[in-house]
């Protein structure tokens, strides 16, 4: 049991990184990595949503979904209740506390459509996960998203600087670096069979 | 004249991967092969028409604080409709695709264009510009997947095109050649972009 859950995490963190492998969340990986601050935020705030929308999306899988055979509502119920819990978080943590607010505020409404989230919440039902697997795969999950985001947003604050052909400013360059983060990435491959 | 422009608009001028880079996910995931790019190409069209069409003809009905919730609900009614058809006849390629067809419901270009164009404009207007959207969103796709399909195994569609001496090249169709990949054409987009404009 433990050691499973060890293997969940590396394989979520490292082999198979969420942006770099598996593609998911890529448009805010692209959007907020121009520094490393705001990536700091953005790695925070998803952590947090990611974990606790797994959790709900999987509560309501097994106890609604499956109980009434209603399966193919999937897809519906999940996006519905990621983004009524963004929502709700903001509301809350704008009420109990102005300081978290104004560190993970404006990153909240972002996380809606973080595919990441979504993706997580569908591939824990498809793994036949526990609840606790559940967890600590979602956890895994977001740790590797924020590790790519900040790991991305120090070599972008340094390509800021660097002389790049005309053509290729901007998200082209960004692109290619981030296959090149994801060919380093690539060698963890083999550390979980 | 508006009504062919609104065609065209998203092939070339607004493409949604080449211009706007929207929606990039599925693109990297699903482009090991051609064959897979054109599913997922046509899927999401599917989608981008149908929704397009729902929100222009509801655009006067639904309340504009809760539209972004109405059109999530609209999108994700079209996406379990694509995942169950493609599971009953295409499970080959539903398979292939697996966790991304669900995930059309947060791709970008379908809000986006929900958004900004299908929340302001006639159902006509919209049918078309969902129709060259999802056409420029599938070109993106087929040339992306050739490209790597035909670097990565020598072949397109299946059918070896570069004879049997040729070694494959196994980083194209790993990850880290999506995303090279796409940024080199991105790079090649803006240079022919620049060439046209001037």
């Amino acid at each position: 049991m433990f050691q499973k859950m060890i293997v969940i995490i590396i394989s979520t963190i490292l082999v198979n990184n969420f942006v770099l492998a598996k593609f998911l969340g890529i448009c805010p990986f692209l959007g907020v990595s121009r520094k490393t601050e705001t990536a700091l935020g953005m790695g925070m705030a998803v952590i947090f949503v990611m974990t606790l929308a797994t959790a709900i999306t999987w509560l309501l899988q097994v106890f609604i979904l499956n109980r009434f055979h209603i399966e193919y509502m999937q897809t519906i119920a999940f996006i519905l209740v990621i983004a009524a819990l963004v929502q709700l978080v903001e509301m809350v943590i704008q009420k109990t506390s102005p300081l978290l607010y104004q560190a993970l505020g404006i990153y909240l409404p972002l996380i809606t459509t973080n595919c990441a989230v979504l993706g997580v919440a569908v591939l824990t039902i498809q793994n036949e996960y526990t609840f606790i697997e559940t967890l600590v795969y979602s956890v895994g999950a977001s740790i590797g998203f924020t590790l790519a985001l900040i790991l991305f947003a120090g070599i972008r604050e340094r390509l800021s600087l660097a002389d790049i052909p005309e053509s290729l400013e901007g998200t082209a360059i960004a692109l290619v670096t981030a296959g090149l983060l994801s060919l380093a990435f690539l060698g963890f491959a083999g550390l979980v069979k | 004249m508006t009504l062919v422009q609104d065609l065209t608009n998203g092939i070339w001028k607004e493409n949604p991967i080449f211009r706007l880079v929207l929606g990039i996910c599925s693109v990297l995931a699903v482009t090991t092969q051609a064959k897979n790019g054109i599913g997922m190409g046509l899927a999401a069209t599917f989608v981008l028409v149908c929704s397009n069409v729902v929100i222009a003809a509801m655009r006067k009905v639904i309340p504009a604080k809760v539209r972004i919730a109405c059109y999530i609900v609209i999108i994700a009614t079209f996406v379990t409709v694509v995942d169950l058809v493609m599971a009953a006849y295409f499970y080959e390629l539903h398979k292939a695709l697996g966790i991304f067809i669900p995930l059309i419901v947060v791709n970008c270009i379908i809000l986006g264009r929900a958004e900004a164009f299908a929340s302001k404009r006639p159902v006509l207007n919209s049918l078309l510009d969902g129709i060259g959207m999802g056409i420029g969103y599938t070109l993106a796709l087929l040339i992306l997947g050739s490209i790597r399909e035909l670097i990565g195994t020598g072949s397109i569609f299946g059918v070896c095109l570069l004879g049997k001496q040729y070694i494959p090249f196994l980083l194209a169709i790993l990850p880290p050649g999506a995303f090279i990949a796409l940024g080199l054409l991105l790079g090649l987009m803006n240079k022919i972009n620049k060439k046209l404009a001037i």
